[in-house]
């Protein structure tokens, strides 16, 4: 069914979909409305979860934890500061190897406090072992949080679906809500844990020299888990006919220069694309959609015929550049291409990044023979 | 021979906790675990944070409980027996009791935010703080339960700790849940008889738990029992119970040995001024007179 919806509602509604079991959460906006709407689902019985009223984000992920290891469904939302202050519990889901499902509507960290769009909430959390995607619509936030839940489930690791705060999160467009037969197709109930079998009691997260082992073998599935995304988004496209890969892109096949980005700025991106190939240029876009595990080999097969790469970052880390642009060169590194990266910071704080910021960014990249610091985009006078 | 039919045990003989744990010799927390969990059975499932019994159950692949062991954050004590629950409930498994086990730095400090948020919201757990007034895991630093007087590595002497401990159980009485304990490894029958009681109450269930440390109070191993008796005979730990929000019910214990009889045998109170000891005095006789009047 088809509906004019925000992609918070659209996440809301694929959590009822995927028929979660145990949610806890905490309100930050512009996160709110994801979880005051599955408050109603359960309140109402649409939805047969426990829903807790948790006094932080750092219990609300704590809640999930534990709810997952005795075989829950589980999910959470939250935003920014919550994200960061769940950080440790982070640790410990991925640890326990647990399949929670979280979003994150991406704003900026304080301080100074701005409660607009900024990726480096959730990708300062890139080391925490969860697996990261990063939206572009409405349709597939709710398509990716369905596929989240199949993921995570078969590889034993929780997934952040990550949008970004208003620009996504709160804008309106259609989604189409697919029959709930469809969606029990593809994602069927939660496997059965046995960790806390009272028949055959275990002791779960204790102290052990084994530690490398666990990371090791934490490694090898996050791996693994590129491909069972591949394989998991072809049977999602069989049933719902939609499909998005582990990256997306755009006129990339014989691009001299190709815009690398994630979220929505790819959307403008596609159009100023299309207008200077109207002037004869060769500009591709690739939109990252996974950031981890990170599809380097992929993503370099995508950039192989660029002559230059721009990548645009909503993001930051300090004293280093946008942090996409570094996971590129990383992947750059390990392949035979010495393809040149441009790096721009962009959009920061929920800043619009217009059609004339990328047509800035492609003239200066087109034009510069040699990458130099990062370019900030929209400084204020 | 079956002793039973002679005999009647007020305490079950089954052990959950096993011997091979790592406890030091005569702590109080691992006699608190193992009555605990004489009085609750094994259909229990328990949450454990960072401290002195995360150790004592085990390094992997070993474990001295034979029930499922959850090791959880520090500070998350409540909230992750809450989920447990939760998933419990959701899942028709509705007989199993959720046992959250911290210490006092894990409950009166740490964890109280988390132990405030289960509270209010009533979830159907039982949490049982064992007190050994101090961070005794970590090498013996203060918390908020360590009383006045006392030295730790972190109140060194001669600046003892000069603020009294923190009435976690008055904190907890606020939050108006169904049933409140406190109790003694001193006293295992009594111990139990409370676990036993909160079993059967639905909500939070709060048991905190007198458990001297030789460690960090620095008294021979072989005084435990002694010095728990004492700390109730003293009146310096009273032994109460509070239900239904606003029962309380006392202890029909003796509570008027000399309080000096149980500060003699620590070593931590060695620092203790006159005056800290004529505060303590002052204090144990005030809380004396206010369970008595709220006791009717």
């Amino acid at each position: 069914m088809k509906e004019v919806i925000s992609a918070n509602q659209a996440v809301s509604y694929a959590v009822l979909a995927a028929k979660a079991q145990v949610i806890a959460a905490y309100p930050i906006t512009p996160q709110s409305s994801i979880v005051e709407m599955l408050s109603g689902f359960c309140a109402r019985g649409a939805l047969n979860a426990k829903f807790i009223n948790v006094e932080s984000e750092h219990s609300a992920m704590a809640a999930c934890m534990s709810a997952s290891v005795a075989g829950a469904r589980t999910f959470t939302a939250t935003s920014s500061q919550g994200l960061a202050l769940m950080h440790e519990v982070l640790h410990y889901a991925s640890g326990l190897r647990l399949p929670i499902v979280m979003a994150n509507v991406n704003r900026a960290l304080a301080s100074p406090f701005n409660l607009k769009a900024d990726l480096t909430d959730s990708l300062s959390q890139r080391d925490t072992g969860w697996m990261q995607f990063y939206c572009e619509s409405g349709q597939e936030a709710f398509d990716t949080i369905i596929q989240a839940y199949r993921i995570a489930e078969r590889i034993l690791l929780p997934v952040m679906v990550n949008m970004e705060g208003f620009i996504l999160s709160h804008t309106y467009e259609i989604v189409d809500i697919p029959e709930q037969k469809d969606v029990d197709l593809f994602l069927p109930p939660c496997p059965p844990r046995e960790c806390l079998d009272i028949d055959n009691p275990s002791m779960f997260g204790s102290t052990t020299d084994y530690y490398i082992n666990f990371r090791y073998k934490m490694h090898q599935d996050m791996e693994r888990a590129k491909a069972v995304c591949e394989e998991i988004g072809a049977d999602f496209k069989k049933i719902f006919g939609r499909d998005y890969g582990l990256a997306s892109s755009y006129l990339c096949e014989d691009a001299d220069l190709i815009l690398v980005t994630a979220g929505t700025i790819a959307g403008t991106c596609r159009v100023v694309a299309d207008r200077a190939r109207d002037r004869g240029l060769k500009v591709g876009v690739l939109r990252i959609r996974m950031a981890r595990p990170f599809p380097g080999k992929q993503i370099c097969e995508y950039l192989k015929t660029a002559k230059k790469i721009a990548v645009i970052d909503r993001d930051f880390s300090p004293g280093c550049g946008g942090i996409f642009a570094q996971e590129v060169k990383a992947a750059l590194q390990g392949s035979a291409s010495h393809t040149p990266v441009y790096e721009f910071i962009a959009g920061l704080g929920g800043k619009d990044v217009t059609d004339k910021d990328i047509e800035k960014i492609i003239e200066q990249t087109r034009n510069t023979p040699n990458p130099g610091d990062s370019t900030w985009i929209g400084l204020l006078k | 021979m079956d002793r039973s039919a002679k005999i009647k045990f007020p305490i079950a003989e089954e052990e959950l906790m096993y011997s091979g744990h790592t406890a030091c010799p005569g702590c109080g927390a691992a006699l608190a675990l193992k009555y605990v969990l004489k009085g609750l059975g094994p259909r229990t499932i328990i949450v454990i944070p960072p401290s002195c019994v995360g150790v004592i159950g085990a390094g992997f692949p070993l474990s001295s409980l034979n029930i499922p062991v959850l090791r959880i954050p520090f500070e998350s004590t409540a909230i992750t027996a809450s989920g447990i629950r939760a998933a419990l409930d959701v899942m028709g498994k509705e007989d199993i009791n959720v046992l959250a086990w911290a210490g006092d730095g894990g409950t009166f400090d740490i964890g109280l935010q988390a132990l405030s948020g289960s509270a209010e919201r009533n979830d159907d757990i039982i949490y049982v703080c064992y007190d050994n007034e101090g961070y005794m895991n970590t090498g013996i630093q203060r918390s908020s339960s360590t009383p006045a007087g006392a030295w730790t590595t972190t109140t060194p002497a001669p600046h003892v700790k000069d603020t009294p401990k923190k009435d976690i159980v008055r904190i907890m009485a606020a939050h108006n849940i169904p049933y409140i304990a406190t109790a003694s490894i001193g006293y295992p029958a009594d111990l139990i008889k409370k676990v036993k009681k909160a079993k059967k109450i639905k909500g939070t269930k709060f048991i905190l738990i007198f458990s001297p440390c030789p460690t960090g109070w620095r008294y021979s191993p072989d005084l435990t029992i002694s010095i728990a008796k004492l700390a109730t005979e003293t009146g310096i730990f009273p032994l109460y119970e509070i239900e239904d929000e606003e029962k309380y019910i006392l202890s029909s214990k003796k509570t008027e040995k000399p309080l000096r009889d149980y500060f003699a045998l620590q070593g931590r109170f060695r620092n203790l001024s006159e005056e800290n000891f004529q505060s303590l005095e002052k204090r144990v006789k005030k809380e004396r007179e206010y369970l008595k009047r709220m006791a009717g």
